[in-house]
């Protein structure tokens, strides 16, 4: 059996706000160390789904197994070692410095009252070194660019060294290199250590690089769910973000590679 | 000022340096005043005091000034501006709004109120019992008010920011117009009330440093024990969910605790403002935003101030002026010069 693989369980989910129903029926395993990519138009119900599978939202109706349990049977803190997020926005109002904000990723690891342990410091340290940060260390979060501020929170949800990554459009305040540095720096991860990731992701082509699967949204039901060499048709793009556009493979390694056509 | 790694000795020098000041100014105000006291005599008379002696080489009158009059209200306003700062800090950390103090939930508001319910009654010849008396009807006026708001706010499961502090302006503004109505209908006599409002220390009694100190030792405590996770909080509720924090309970527990701590300091010195926004503030920029630091600090730094002011308005000026009106002004255009050099700072 493949099941020990997977980590969410989902079934018969459902999700809305008074009469507004945000996402209905979702049927969905997701297996350990794959790179899931979430599409999906605007309003989709994508940033839902993601809020839901970190427990920060309770399902309307359905249910949510991680592992071998409910996910509401898990504690803030037991889900805190296991799961981590990239918000889409981040703000702050208080002057913490980066190494700091980065540090805070560490605070389910530390016990009240407890100093960091060399453990803690190394994997800050990681951290930082991995998304190009280090030179930042010192300074007020509050002074930092847009896409400097996204390498600190991606910084914070590494150091916090949890099994599945949860990213909620992680890369849009990027500029391309940094967009690709971290996407590479993932599925790095993905592929050596085991790492779970679940990507709600707008640039297309960016999730057909470097994803496993795609989850594909429609409406708040789960359109289409296939790896991301079967699953970008013209058909696809045309019902679901009502695009023209043409598909290609890279002649590189086969991945998809899409051609929007503008006019 | 980096935050997790902050450990051992800088964090302590600084608050251990704050704690000498703090107990510097309370031995030098004592001496301070119509009877001038050396501070070695203070010591002498504190120290004779501990050991259960007399003091023989003293002029006899020191002792009984000291313990009996001086001290209960130097320790009465340095407990009041403590509180009120740990208060103002945990309000700003949790409402995520630098501009929030002890009194943005209307928990004055409501202290005022029951304050001048209690004055209006006696003055109409109501007999209330010795005990029960203004400072009681200021606190159960300003848990009253705590309740409202909670109530009020509790429609938003989540108690966001924004819902608490529009809850807190509406009960504020409704409870102003009943003093308001209470000031008219105390015509001629009004002027006990405004007295009452603007704050005071004179003539505080031991029963005052108690009933304030099982309040804000405690709530100092308690607030420290979340101070940890008040600082993840800084990211945002939801992220600070994520990283194993129960935000909305630790933020409901907490909110009860400043409020009481508040409650506690309105009830007995009156509406002194300034305290608990300009040490939080002042000391953030000084020290950092960590918690664990601040919150001691600014008990230790709002001590420091309010026991300073107050010991000016007793023992400096030819006469005794509100003290609330003096800790605006000493501590206004200071914290004008630390926030200009700030942002000068910041500029360059």
């Amino acid at each position: 059996m493949m099941d020990n693989r997977v980590l969410f369980h989902i079934e018969n989910l459902s999700f809305g706000y008074r009469n507004n129903t945000v996402l209905k029926n979702i049927d969905l395993q997701l297996q350990q160390g794959r790179f899931y990519g979430l599409i999906g138009a605007n309003g989709s119900g994508k940033s839902t789904l993601l809020e839901l599978l970190m427990a920060t939202l309770p399902p309307r109706s359905g249910s949510i197994r991680y592992r071998d349990r409910q996910l509401s049977d898990y504690s803030r803190h037991q889900l805190a070692v296991r799961l981590a997020l990239v918000p889409q926005h981040f703000s702050m109002d208080f002057e913490y410095s980066v190494h700091d904000v980065v540090f805070m990723g560490r605070h389910p690891h530390i016990p009240r009252f407890s100093s960091p342990s060399a453990r803690d410091r190394t994997a800050v340290d990681r951290a930082m070194e991995t998304m190009d940060i280090l030179h930042l260390r010192d300074r007020p979060v509050i002074a930092l660019s847009g896409g400097e501020l996204q390498r600190v929170v991606m910084a914070r949800a590494l150091a916090q060294e949890t099994e599945v990554l949860v990213l909620d459009e992680a890369t849009s305040n990027l500029d391309i290199q940094h967009t690709i540095a971290i996407m590479r720096v993932i599925r790095e991860r993905v592929d050596n250590t085991g790492l779970t990731v679940i990507a709600a992701i707008h640039d297309l082509n960016l999730a057909a690089a470097f994803c496993d699967d795609c989850l594909v949204l429609k409406d708040g039901t789960l359109f289409a769910n296939a790896p991301v060499a079967e699953i970008f048709t013209r058909d696809l793009l045309q019902n679901v973000f009502s695009v023209r556009a043409n598909v290609t493979r890279t002649s590189r390694n086969g991945h998809p590679q899409i051609h929007y056509q503008y006019q | 000022m980096p935050f997790y790694t902050m450990t051992g000795t800088k964090p302590l020098l600084i608050l251990t340096l704050l704690l000498l000041i703090l107990c510097a100014a309370i031995i030098t105000a004592t001496g301070m005043g119509f009877l001038q006291i050396s501070p070695g005599e203070v010591l002498e008379i504190l120290w004779n005091k501990l050991l259960g002696r007399d003091s023989t080489t003293i002029n006899p009158t020191f002792p009984f000034v000291v313990m009996e009059v001086r001290l209960p209200r130097i320790l009465t306003s340095a407990l009041v501006g403590g509180g009120l700062a740990v208060a103002g800090a945990v309000f700003q950390a949790i409402l995520l709004n630098p501009l929030a103090d002890p009194y943005t939930l209307g928990i004055s508001s409501g202290a005022a109120f029951g304050a001048s319910l209690a004055i209006i009654l006696t003055l109409f010849g109501v007999v209330v019992p010795a005990w029960f008396s203004i400072p009681i009807f200021a606190f159960i006026g300003a848990i009253a008010t705590l309740i409202g708001v909670f109530s009020l706010a509790s429609t938003d499961n989540k108690l966001s920011s924004n819902t608490l502090i529009l809850s807190g302006v509406i009960i504020a503004a409704i409870l102003s117009a009943g003093i308001g109505f209470i000031k008219y209908l105390a015509d001629e006599q009004v002027s006990i009330i405004i007295f009452w409002l603007m704050g005071s220390f004179v003539g505080r009694t031991w029963s005052d440093v108690l009933s304030t100190l099982v309040i804000v030792i405690p709530g100092l405590l308690f607030t420290l024990y979340f101070a940890r996770d008040l600082n993840i909080m800084a990211l945002g509720e939801r992220t600070a969910n994520t990283l194993g924090v129960e935000s909305s309970r630790v933020k409901k527990m907490l909110l009860v605790g400043a409020s009481l701590i508040t409650a506690i300091c309105v009830s007995v010195s009156g509406i002194i403002g300034f305290v608990g926004l300009i040490i939080p503030h002042l000391l953030r920029m000084i020290l950092g935003p960590d918690n664990r630091i601040l919150l001691p600090a600014c008990f230790l730094g709002g001590a420091t101030l309010l026991l300073g002011a107050d010991t000016i308005t007793r023992a400096l000026l030819p006469s005794e002026i509100p003290i609330g009106v003096l800790t605006s002004l000493i501590g206004g255009p200071f914290f004008c010069y630390i926030f200009r050099k700030k942002q000068l700072a910041n500029v360059s």
